[in-house]
């Protein structure tokens, strides 16, 4: 059998819905019987190689790489997907969008505490943050999604095995969490 | 007893009843945010609507009529219940996992009873006026719903006057009474029943924050629907 193909990334995001997919324990050995990995930080794979049939997409979009990255995994997963608070609603990051970016920075690197030789970041290699942080769906077309924050370790096994077994992965009520 | 159909389900009532209480009675659960037993109902979260004939009511404000064909559960009016909380997410700013109320909030039960997924809808990223000016409740405008359980409370529970609703439309937000405008000044009290039964995490009673861990929060266990059909019938037999 030919495996399904996965690429996962972690956005304005904290890891953690990667670390509750990690979660699965010793089911990750059954994942893979399923699927392969392509891009994602648990290879350490930096570019999508090929189309991929699922893309993971973990947290909002906060900057310009992020926007980036995004359209790279739409462009190139068939499926994509909508990892996690983050992605879906801009979660935490998003309690930024209430205050100016200028103040955002200023707070973070002029007037913060302990700060030395105070300068706000602006290295060209760094990306330029968004004014607002956004869900994922004000940028792409999103397929599914899987909310949690992070979504259970139940939630992916539910999600990923219903959908690469090509049915209906909407997730019974006890597993949907906003928290 | 009179009688009329909820989808194919028989379903009794007493004169005066509306539709809703009679389903609730009967242990059949019909999703709302503005409804609550012990205050007149509000008609204003619309996620009760079912529709008679074809015709859109909200069931907590329509009367029960005999032999009525009330329909429900249908495809329609259940995408039409999901689009309603999603939109009501989107509206404010509800980030459940940094929220006091997560896990005993109503709306976020009510997503999860209606398998809210998604937001479908852009966010708006709304800024109000939060008010911490009180040192036993806070008030977190973008976490109102305007469903004004709170002004209805304050006003035939607690015996005050705290709350209304000003502006219009999209600008509609929750006024306070007193004379800053904030609630510090004003006669709001932590216990009051306009704190306890708002549905979403926007009033809350300061220092009580995240004293119940995750999974022993009040819609962890059981879902909303059937903590809210235990209470209703309870208070039925009582006031019977």
């Amino acid at each position: 059998m030919t495996k399904a193909t996965v690429a996962t990334c972690s956005l304005a995001g904290c890891f953690g819905c990667h670390m509750s997919l990690l979660d699965i324990d010793e089911k990750l050995l059954d994942l893979l019987q399923l699927v392969e990995f392509d891009r994602s930080p648990i290879n350490d794979i930096k570019h999508i190689s090929r189309p991929v049939d699922v893309g993971l997409v973990e947290g909002g979009v906060c900057n310009a790489e992020n926007v980036h990255v995004l359209q790279e995994f739409r462009r190139m997963c068939k499926v994509l997907v909508a990892v996690g608070e983050c992605a879906n609603t801009g979660g935490v990051p998003s309690m930024r969008n209430g205050v100016s970016l200028k103040r955002c920075l200023e707070q973070s690197f002029i007037r913060g505490l302990g700060i030395e030789g105070a300068q706000i970041p602006d290295d060209p290699e760094l990306p330029l943050l968004l004014n607002r942080v956004r869900p994922l769906h004000h940028i792409v077309k999103v397929d599914y999604f899987l909310p949690g924050c992070p979504p259970s370790a139940d939630a992916f096994w539910r999600f990923l095995t219903e959908l690469l077994a090509g049915r209906d992965p909407a997730l019974p009520r006890e597993l949907i969490r906003f928290d | 007893m009179p009688t009329f159909y909820l989808d194919d389900s028989e379903i009794p009532f007493t004169d005066g009843e509306t539709i809703l209480e009679a389903a609730m009675s009967a242990g059949r659960y019909i999703p709302h945010l503005c409804w609550r037993p012990e205050l007149e109902p509000h008609s204003s979260c619309r996620l009760c609507t079912v529709t008679i004939n074809g015709r859109p009511f909200s069931s907590c404000t329509q009367p029960a009529l005999k032999g009525q064909k009330v329909e429900c559960d249908t495809p329609a009016l259940l995408a039409m219940r999901r689009a309603v909380i999603q939109m009501l997410f989107v509206e404010g700013n509800h980030h459940c996992p940094c929220c006091e109320k997560s896990g005993a909030c109503k709306l976020q039960a009510t997503a999860y009873l209606l398998g809210m997924q998604d937001s479908h809808f852009h966010h708006r990223f709304p800024v109000r006026m939060r008010d911490l000016s009180h040192e036993g409740v806070s008030l977190d405008r973008d976490r109102c719903i305007r469903c004004e359980i709170c002004v209805r409370a304050s006003r035939a529970l607690d015996g005050k006057n705290v709350f209304a609703i000003h502006g219009r439309g999209i600008e509609s937000n929750l006024a306070v009474n007193s004379p800053s405008g904030l609630l510090k000044g004003s006669a709001i009290s932590p216990d009051d029943a306009a704190v306890r039964l708002c549905p979403t995490g926007a009033l809350i009673a300061k220092g009580r924050g995240f004293e119940s861990p995750i999974g022993l929060r009040a819609y962890d266990r059981e879902p909303l629907s059937s903590i809210e059909l235990r209470e209703y019938q309870a208070r039925r037999a009582v006031h019977d």
